[in-house]
C-alpha cells in the first residue's frame, strides 16, 4: 500500500499544473508518517464582487500550513465568499467578480495562465450540506474525483485509494460492508465524512470546509472535528463556522469578518491565533462578538 | 412599545378568567359524523338518482353522476353544519367538490378507452399483427405494415429529436448566456405551437426540393415529427436539468472536474429518469400524428422496412384511410380502424410503463438531493 499511495502522488504532480509551484513533494505515505508539507495561502487586497455588489473589501491574510483557520462574524460578512475565492468556486457565481491577489505559496491563481480545474484540484473543499452524489454508491463517490479526473487507473489501486480516505475520514468500520450502497442512504453525519472522503482521495493540498457541520448532531460534528484535528497534519484546513465553540476546539488560527452596516461590504477585523482571539483579542468589536455582545 | 401606567399591574391585563379569544369560543370539542358519513351520503344520493331516473325511465350515466352530486353536496354541507359546525362542514363540502372534479375528469378519458376497447379488441387477432392490407379488399388481412411503419418513423424520429433536443438543453441550462439564450428559448416556445400539418408540409418542401415534387419516403415523416419532437424534449429537458441542484455541479467542479464531465457524468446521469420521463411524453405526442404523415410518408398496403426508400404505412394514417375508404365490406374496414386506434394505445402504453420501469430501475428522485 505505501507503494501504491506514493505512485498515485506522483502521478497526480505529473499531471497538475507544471505553473504551480511543486514544492509539497510527497510524504512516504501509509502508517503514521504525516511530515507533509502542504501550502500557505497569501491573500493580498482582495476584493469580491457579485454584480454591482461589493460582498468582501481589502482582504489580506495568510493562512499557514499544517494549521486549523478558522473563519468566523455573523452572517452575511463575506466568510464563505472568502473560502470560495480560494479554490475559485466563486467565479462560478454569474456576475461575480474578483480583484486582488490569491497566492498559493508563491503563485498567484488568479493569473492568466492557471487554469481554475487544477487549482480545484489542489484545493478541495467541503461543503454546508453533505452533497454526495446521487447517482453514485459510496464507493463511487469517494473514488469520483479519480474516476471523473484520472485515466486508466487500475481497479486495486482505486480500491486502496478509497479504503485509505475512508480510513482518512474515519468512515472506513462504518461503511466497509455497503460500498456498493448508495451514498445517499447514509446518514448525515456519515454523508458528510464520505463528502471529506471524496474530497481527500484526490489527495489535494489544502482542503477548504465551508460550515461542515452545521447540518450535523453533536456526535456526528464531534466526529468530523476529531478527523479536522486528524487531517491538519496533512493538509492546510480553511475551516468557516457560525459556531463560537467549534472555532475555539477546533482551529489554531481565528479570523474575524465583519461589517459596518449592512448593504456593506464584509472586511477582515483582526487574525490571530484562537487561544488569544477568544481571550483577549486587541480589537473591541472582535471582543463583543466573540463573548455575545453585539448588534 | 407601549407600556402600562406604573400603578397598574400589567398581568391584570391577562388574567385568564376574562380572557376572550377573538376567534371566539374557547371550546374546542365539537360534535362528531361517524368516519363513513361522506360514503353513506353519496351512496343515499346515488341510490336516490338511480331511483328517480328508472322511474322517469331517463337513465344515462352523465345524467346519474349529475343528478348524484346534486343530491349529496348540499346533503352533506347542511347535515355536517348542523352537526359538526361550519368549518367541517365546507370541509366536507371542498372534499366531495374534489372527488367531483376528479370524476369530471377522468371520466371522458374511461369513456374513450371503453369504447376504443370495445369496438377495437374484436379485431385484435394475431393476422391483424402478421399479415399487411396488400390485395385486401374486404374483410380480413392486417396492419402488419401500419405497425412498422409508425415503430420505424416514431423510431427514427426520436433518433434525431433526442441527441438535438437534449444537446439543446444542455446549451439552454449550463452554458448559454445573454440574448443568443434568450432567443433560441424564444424559437423554441414558438416550435412548440406549430401546427402539425406545418411540420409535415415544411418537411415535405424541404425534401422535394432536393428530390422533384411527389417525393413519399419514411424519413420525411421522421423529419416531420422531429420538428414537433424537438421543442417537447427541450423544453422537458430543461426543465429537469434546472432541479439537479448546484451543489451536485459545486461539488464535481471542486474535485477538479471540467465542465464538461460536470455535465456529462453529474448532471446527465442525475437528471437521467427525468430525461427519459420526457422524451416518452414527447414520443406520446408525435406517434399519433396523422396529417403529417399524409403528406410525407403516403399511403401504401404493404410492409416497408426502409424509411429512405419507398412510402410507409403507420398507424393513424392507416386508421383514417380505413375510415375514409373503408372497401367493399364497409364494417371490416371500420373495425380495422378500431383496432389499429386501440394497438397505438396499447404502444404508447408499453412504452411509458417501460419509461416507469427505467425510472423506478436508475431514477434518482431529485427531491433525495435537496
Amino acid at each position: 500500500m505505501p507503494e501504491t499511495a506514493d505512485k498515485t502522488r506522483t502521478d497526480r504532480s505529473t499531471a497538475v499544473a507544471t505553473d504551480l509551484a511543486n514544492t509539497a513533494k510527497a510524504s512516504k505515505g501509509g502508517g503514521d508518517v504525516v511530515e507533509r508539507t502542504s501550502k500557505r495561502f497569501s491573500v493580498k487586497d482582495l476584493n469580491l464582487f457579485y454584480g454591482e455588489f461589493q460582498a468582501v473589501q481589502d482582504v489580506s491574510m495568510r493562512i499557514e500550513p499544517n494549521q486549523v483557520t478558522a473563519l468566523i462574524g455573523s452572517s452575511g460578512c463575506g466568510k464563505t465568499t472568502v473560502l470560495r475565492a480560494f479554490n475559485r468556486m466563486h467565479e462560478l457565481t454569474p456576475g461575480a467578480r474578483v480583484e486582488g491577489e490569491v497566492s498559493l505559496d508563491d503563485q498567484d491563481i488568479y493569473a492568466s495562465n492557471i487554469d481554475p480545474v487544477e487549482v480545484r484540484r489542489l484545493v478541495g473543499m467541503v461543503f454546508q450540506a453533505p452533497n454526495p452524489f446521487p447517482t453514485m454508491t459510496v464507493y463511487e463517490n469517494v473514488a469520483a474525483g479519480l474516476t471523473l479526473n484520472r485515466r486508466g487507473l487500475s481497479k486495486s489501486d482505486k480500491d486502496n485509494v478509497v479504503e485509505k480516505s475512508l480510513r482518512g475520514a474515519h468512515l472506513w468500520e462504518e461503511v466497509k460492508d455497503r460500498l456498493d450502497r448508495k451514498g445517499s442512504a447514509l446518514s448525515g453525519g456519515q454523508q458528510q465524512r464520505l463528502c471529506i472522503a471524496r474530497a481527500i482521495a484526490v489527495e489535494p493540498e489544502v482542503l477548504l470546509m465551508d460550515e461542515p457541520c452545521s447540518a450535523l448532531d453533536p456526535v456526528a460534528t464531534l466526529a468530523v472535528e476529531d478527523l479536522i484535528d486528524d487531517l491538519k497534519s496533512r493538509y492546510t484546513i480553511v475551516i468557516v463556522t457560525h459556531n463560537m465553540q467549534q472555532a475555539a476546539r477546533a482551529s489554531d488560527v481565528t479570523a474575524f469578518f465583519n461589517l459596518e452596516a449592512s448593504g456593506k461590504p464584509g472586511r477582515l477585523v483582526e487574525m490571530d491565533a484562537t487561544d488569544k482571539m477568544f481571550t483577549t483579542p486587541s480589537k473591541k468589536e472582535t471582543e463583543d462578538y466573540v463573548s455575545g455582545r453585539f448588534g | 412599545m407601549s407600556c402600562p401606567p406604573p400603578d397598574e399591574n400589567p398581568a391584570a391585563a391577562f388574567d385568564p378568567a376574562e380572557r376572550v379569544s377573538p376567534l371566539g369560543g374557547g371550546t374546542i370539542a365539537s360534535g362528531t359524523l361517524p368516519p363513513w358519513f361522506l360514503r353513506g351520503v353519496v351512496g343515499g344520493a346515488a341510490l336516490i338518482a338511480l331511483a328517480f331516473l328508472l322511474a322517469t325511465g331517463g337513465f344515462t350515466i352523465v345524467l346519474f353522476f349529475v343528478l348524484t352530486a346534486v343530491i349529496a353536496l348540499p346533503t352533506a354541507y347542511v347535515w355536517s353544519r348542523a352537526a359538526e359546525g361550519r368549518r367541517m362542514a365546507m370541509d366536507r363540502l371542498a372534499t366531495l367538490g374534489i372527488v367531483a372534479g376528479f370524476f369530471v375528469a377522468v371520466g371522458p378519458l374511461i369513456s374513450l378507452l371503453y369504447e376504443v376497447v370495445k369496438r377495437g379488441l374484436p379485431d385484435l387477432n394475431s393476422s391483424f399483427f402478421s399479415e399487411s392490407a396488400r390485395g385486401v379488399i374486404g374483410a380480413g388481412g392486417g396492419a402488419q405494415h401500419a405497425i412498422v411503419g409508425t415503430l420505424v418513423i416514431t423510431g427514427v424520429a426520436t433518433l434525431i429529436s433526442v441527441p438535438i433536443g437534449i444537446m439543446a438543453a444542455v446549451y439552454l441550462n449550463e452554458y448559454g448566456k445573454g440574448r443568443l439564450r434568450k432567443a433560441l428559448t424564444f424559437f423554441v416556445d414558438v416550435m412548440t405551437g406549430i401546427p402539425s400539418i406545418v411540420a409535415g408540409l415544411f418537411a415535405y418542401a424541404l425534401f422535394a426540393a432536393f428530390l422533384g415534387p411527389g417525393i413519399r419516403l419514411g424519413i420525411i415523416g421522421s423529419v416531420a415529427l422531429s420538428v414537433l419532437m424537438i421543442p417537447i424534449v427541450i423544453r422537458s429537458a430543461e426543465e429537469i436539468l434546472k432541479i439537479v441542484p448546484d451543489h451536485l455541479r459545486e461539488a464535481a467542479y471542486a474535485l477538479g472536474t471540467p465542465k464538461w464531465k460536470v455535465v456529462t457524468k453529474i448532471v446527465l446521469p442525475t437528471a437521467l429518469a427525468g430525461l427519459v420521463t420526457g422524451v416518452m411524453l414527447a414520443v406520446a405526442r408525435v406517434i399519433g400524428e396523422t396529417a403529417p404523415l399524409l403528406v410525407t410518408t403516403g399511403v401504401i398496403d404493404s410492409v416497408n422496412t426502409n424509411p429512405l426508400s419507398g412510402r410507409m404505412q403507420n398507424l393513424a394514417v392507416f386508421a383514417y384511410s380505413e375510415y375514409k375508404d373503408p372497401g367493399v365490406d364497409v364494417q371490416a374496414g371500420y373495425d380495422k380502424a378500431w383496432a389499429a386506434v386501440l394497438t397505438l394505445i396499447l404502444i404508447v402504453m408499453v412504452l411509458s410503463l417501460a419509461a416507469r420501469w427505467i425510472y423506478r430501475r436508475y431514477g434518482t428522485d431529485l427531491r433525495d438531493t435537496r
